[in-house]
């Protein structure tokens, strides 16, 4: 990329880019056509009736019910059928795919932190394959950074203290800049990188030469053990305390009357503020351990209490 | 120094007893505006050095000129002082505190003690702000967000917040002195629809002023709570809640892009009317309208929080909202440019601001509905599509109506006429070199290129040069009036009470008027009446 | 008659001046409630971010000191309706006693929160100040206590200044300043003061009752 191709669009790397285009484009024509039907107008009349023109001045008048009823209600018709279309869009992009793979990122001043399932990790590059759905479950460690691929047309913000997600399909091969477009403090323009795009096998070819010995979950087991929760919700635990087994995605009866899916914000919540979402029927014995454990390790530690629900038949913490 | 006549002068709200004492004593909204207008100009000059130093910065990619932490000192105080110092009081607080009383047939505002507290709050706040800004400076950005403002900045942001509650109650005090001046101290037979758009306009706006500025002036409180006792009522890893802080600061900032944009709208209704001498197509409508924007205006902030981690349902039921509030924006477009219809139009310098403020509006107001469309706007926000936008509608808009009316008024204030010429040439210098400065930022946003960027990618060069060569030829074009104005003040023509030949009860009395306003009470009729001979 | 409004100058008749005032009081109102109403609603987001903590934190305030006090101030609202009624009937006198009594409830109101805090102080429930809690709801009880201070202090100060307006008021009613024709004054402080006594209605039930139910 050279300083000469600065009016080259940018690429549309996924399967949302070139329909976000789309609409862009549209608005993008209707504006100009509206912006330059106005100036058009604005300059005829000041040519035609400036001042001392032979232009007639017959017939002029200074309101009409009419002409005031068209230009409200054909804008507001345009107006609704944009943000329809723009709907159904927002919507899609909103909605992972029940397939999406899920990767984890972690934001901090100033860097990105990615974990993939297979227990790679890497900062400031994530590498996905081509035409694979991905999602990204994202948390900050400090302030709010928000995760910015523009050929992606994507963007997060990545909020302290809770999870949220974007996702996309990478439709093009390469390397595509990766942005913090949250003002973030000093080094806020420094915190980039880039999301390399691979063919499948070139990436499960990268996975096993990225150095991870263990998995997410198996990573998370080892914090399930070291961490001593094995000692209360492991399968020999004498301690009364929920069994973690096909726990996640399930829904649980919680001590108050209420009810809680038990997805990722909810475990994090079990495990930093034991007490807000207990779960009925046992006892309020369980620490807090927030400020104990990084932003990571509790990546590690619900992938681990996922793993559990899709293996039902695995012992908890053996 | 020309021979004035000495008693063209004698007795204007200038000349009397004009003692330093005398001026800061002043309970005369006309003076209060003059005292108002010399602060907003000190602080636009302060906050356009900042801008000069931020597009000096961004010519070359690695930032060549000052640290990242310089840096982002520099847009943080050009935001802050441009946005609270400048942007929300200038048009209200001069021109209004100026030309309400007059336009309605007053003596004065209804409580002129109130209107010079106002001022001195104004003032001490800006002065304690630019303190701190400048002694160590504060690294937020003006929206301040949470929990960087809180919990990670290690800036004066305790300080910088106190400067700008204080001024916030200078907006709620002239906004309720503006609404009870409109509602209660017209004189008799200026009915609500003889009212000129600019009172309107400033009607509005004062209503926006008083119910918005409590909010942000709690929310900068509770920000100052927060990092003072450490606890957490926006910071999540004290179990609070940052949704909570954006959702209050926008709750008043977006209403404040309001508060900036209807004065503004109701000078260029004044001006496009008098140099078309035409009555303004659709008064109703642009009545309605004003209205219709000051309340659908409280109802947007969450556009501002697309990708922020609010819930997709809430997200659309903002957007559709913000698709609604163009609308009125649109009908006045639209009645301006038919209001040039038949005209008989002349291209003195306010009219030249006037339609270049259309103009700008216009490209900023369209360029709004794509980033009113949540789908649109999660690639394009806090990029620099946005910085275009809002400097298309609040720069572009805003600030050329107010040299607009500052223009068209002038005579008014002064009893002089600045140099028709360089007038001219300066309105057309910097409607050149604004739509060089943020036209490419557009292009820029589009193209990936987030705002609040101390360095950037080498293939955004070519056209952050191009913006700051813009922003040169811009800056020419705001230093142009300080200089003929001036000049004017000893060297201008005396303009006489009536230089546009203009139809609003402000023209009736003298210029400078009297400190009681009118000498003879003035004949209300049409504000409007270029259809009928001056009488 | 006893006392002759004074016009202003920007003013021509005395109806214009007090219709201004009125307007103008009522729009200070509607900003007040917006003050007011951003703390309310920050409460209430904590409480749902923190039910359990800031129900613990609620049991831990004076609710028999706090239903006195909302006594206190209800009764001093009336009184100073009944001092605006004594003026309208040239009763200087009553009226002079009426907002005595007005400015002695809310000294009381305000002495009875100084025990409430000075309580609070003794069980170290003051954040930033001395607050030393334990238990995993300690930082909702602190968030609890900060809001409480907050809005009882920001509402606390409105008391203080109504005092103070209202004691002026009193000693110019005993020096003859008001008649049956001139009284805005009087009304909008009172206008003032009931609005204090609503705010203080909302404030009450949110930080004393709620949290003890169930």
């Amino acid at each position: 990329m050279t300083t000469r191709n600065f009016l080259v669009l940018i690429p549309q790397a996924s399967s949302l880019a070139p329909r976000i285009d789309a609409l862009f484009w549209v608005m993008i024509g209707l504006c100009s056509l509206v912006a330059v039907g106005v100036f058009v107008v604005i300059v005829f009349y000041c040519i035609r009736y400036r001042r001392g023109s032979a232009a007639s001045r017959e017939g002029w008048h200074n309101q009409s019910l009419g002409l005031e009823l068209t230009w409200t209600l054909v804008p507001c018709a345009l107006f609704i059928g944009v943000f329809v279309w723009s709907l159904f869009l927002f919507v899609e992009a909103r909605t992972p795919p029940p397939d999406a793979q899920t990767l984890y990122v972690v934001a901090k001043q100033w860097m990105w932190t990615i974990q993939h399932p297979g227990g790679q990790r890497e900062i400031n590059t994530l590498h996905v394959p081509v035409n694979t759905p991905v999602r990204l479950s994202m948390t900050s460690q400090d302030a709010i950074h928000s995760f910015y691929v523009p050929a992606f047309r994507v963007k997060q913000d990545v909020l302290p203290g809770r999870y949220t997600q974007l996702w996309f399909t990478a439709t093009r091969l390469g390397r595509f800049p990766l942005f913090c477009a949250e003002y973030c403090g000093l080094d806020h323009s420094r915190m980039g990188g880039a999301v390399v795009v691979m063919r499948a096998d070139d990436y499960s070819r990268w996975l096993a030469g990225a150095g991870a010995r263990d998995t997410l979950a198996e990573q998370g087991a080892a914090l399930f053990r070291g961490r001593g929760c094995s000692g209360c919700h492991g399968d020999g635990a004498v301690v009364h305390a929920p069994s973690l087994l096909g726990l996640y995605g399930g829904s649980v009866q919680l001590a108050d009357g209420g009810r809680a899916i038990a997805d990722d914000r909810y475990l994090r919540d079990c495990i930093l503020l034991p007490r807000t979402q207990r779960v009925a029927g046992y006892p309020p014995i369980m620490p807090s351990f927030a400020g104990q454990l990084t932003e990571e390790e509790l990546i590690a530690l619900i992938a681990y209490i996922k793993s559990l629900a899709a293996a039902p038949g695995a012992g908890a913490g053996q | 120094m020309n021979a004035i006549d000495a008693d063209a002068l004698h007795g204007s709200f200038l000349s009397r007893d004009y003692s330093l004492r005398a001026w800061l004593t002043t309970l005369d909204h006309k003076r209060i505006a003059v005292l108002y207008a010399l602060g907003i100009t000190l602080f636009f000059l302060l906050g356009g050095a900042a801008a000069t130093l931020i597009r000096l910065n961004l010519v070359t990619p690695d930032g060549a000129l000052m640290g990242a932490e310089a840096y982002n000192k520099a847009f943080t105080f050009h935001g802050v002082i441009m946005v609270w110092f400048f942007l929300i009081p200038s048009i209200p607080t001069t021109l209004g505190n100026f030309l309400l009383p007059l336009m309605i047939g007053a003596r004065d505002v209804a409580f002129p003690r109130l209107n010079l507290t106002s001022w001195y709050l104004y003032i001490g706040g800006g002065l304690f702000t630019i303190a701190a800004l400048l002694a160590g400076g504060v690294d937020t950005g003006w929206t301040f967000y949470t929990p960087f403002s809180t919990m990670f900045s290690n800036s004066n942001v305790f300080l910088v917040v106190a400067g700008v509650f204080v001024t916030g109650f200078s907006s709620i005090l002239t906004g309720v002195n503006f609404i009870v001046t409109t509602h209660a101290l017209r004189t008799a037979g200026m009915s609500w629809f003889r009212l000129p758009l600019f009172v309107w306009g400033i009607y509005a706006t004062s209503l926006v002023m008083v119910l918005a500025t409590p909010v942000l002036a709690m929310t900068l409180a509770l920000i100052a709570l927060e990092r003072g006792l450490g606890v957490g009522i926006f910071d999540p890893a004290l179990g609070g809640d940052p949704l909570l802080f954006q959702h209050l600061f926008w709750f008043y900032s977006h209403p404040a892009v309001y508060i900036m944009i209807l004065p503004a709208m109701g000078v260029v209704s004044e001006i496009i009317s008098c140099f078309a001498r035409r009555r303004v197509f659709g008064y109703r409508f642009m009545t309605y309208s004003m209205l219709a924007i000051a309340v659908i205006g409280f109802m947007v902030w969450g556009h501002h929080m697309f990708v922020a981690g609010m819930s997709t349902y809430a997200s659309l039921i903002f957007s559709l909202l913000s698709f609604l509030v163009a609308v009125p924006s649109a009908i006045k477009v639209f009645n301006w440019t038919t209001t040039l219809r038949k005209g008989e139009i002349s291209f003195e310098a306010p009219m030249l601001y006037a339609l270049g403020f259309v103009g700008l509006f216009l490209l900023g107001g369209l360029t709004g509905l794509i980033l009113a469309a949540p789908a649109l706007d999660v690639p394009l926000t806090d990029t620099y599509f946005v910085v275009a936008h809002f400097h298309y509608v609040m720069v572009g808009g805003s600030v050329m109506a107010y040299l607009g009316g500052i223009h068209y008024w002038w005579p008014k204030i002064t009893g002089r006429l600045y140099s028709e010429a360089w007038a001219r040439f300066a309105a057309i210098l910097m409607f050149f070199g604004f739509n060089l400065t943020f036209f490419p930022q557009y292009i820029l946003g589009y193209e990936g290129m987030p705002r609040r960027y101390h360095s950037y990618l080498p293939q955004f060069q070519v056209l952050n040069v191009l913006s700051s060569a813009g922003a040169s030829i811009l800056a020419m074009g705001y230093i142009l009036p300080v200089f003929y104005l001036l000049w004017s003040l000893r060297r201008g023509a005396v303009a006489g009470d009536n230089p546009w030949n203009a139809r609003g009860l402000e023209w009736q009395t003298t210029s400078p008027p009297p400190p009681e306003n009118f000498v003879r009470p003035p004949q209300v009729r049409d504000a409007y009446a270029y259809d009928q001979p001056e009488p | 008659m006893s006392a002759v409004v004074a016009v202003e100058q920007q003013y021509d008749d005395p109806v214009q001046q007090r219709e201004a005032a009125t307007l103008g009081m009522w729009v200070f109102l509607a900003t007040e409630i917006l003050f007011f109403g951003v703390l309310f609603a920050s409460y209430t987001i904590c409480r749902v971010l923190h039910p359990i903590g800031f129900a613990i934190a609620s049991r831990r305030t004076d609710m028999p000191l706090g239903t006195i006090e909302t006594a206190v101030l209800l009764t001093s609202s009336s009184l100073i309706a009944l001092a605006v009624r004594a003026i309208k009937l040239d009763n200087r006198r009553l009226a002079t006693w009426l907002l005595t009594g007005t400015a002695a409830l809310g000294v009381s109101f305000l002495v009875m929160h100084g025990f409430e805090y000075f309580h609070e102080y003794r069980e170290h429930l003051i954040p930033g100040i001395d607050f030393m809690q334990s238990g995993p709801q300690a930082p909702a009880i602190e968030l609890f206590f900060c809001l409480y201070y907050f809005i009882t202090g920001f509402h606390s100060l409105h008391v203080f200044i109504g005092v103070s307006v209202i004691l002026v008021l009193a000693l110019r009613v005993a020096r003859g300043s008001f008649g049956p024709q001139r009284h805005t004054t009087l009304e909008l402080t009172a206008l003032y003061w009931h609005l204090v006594d609503i705010v203080w209605i909302f404030v009450y039930p949110l930080i004393y009752l709620i949290g003890r139910s169930g």
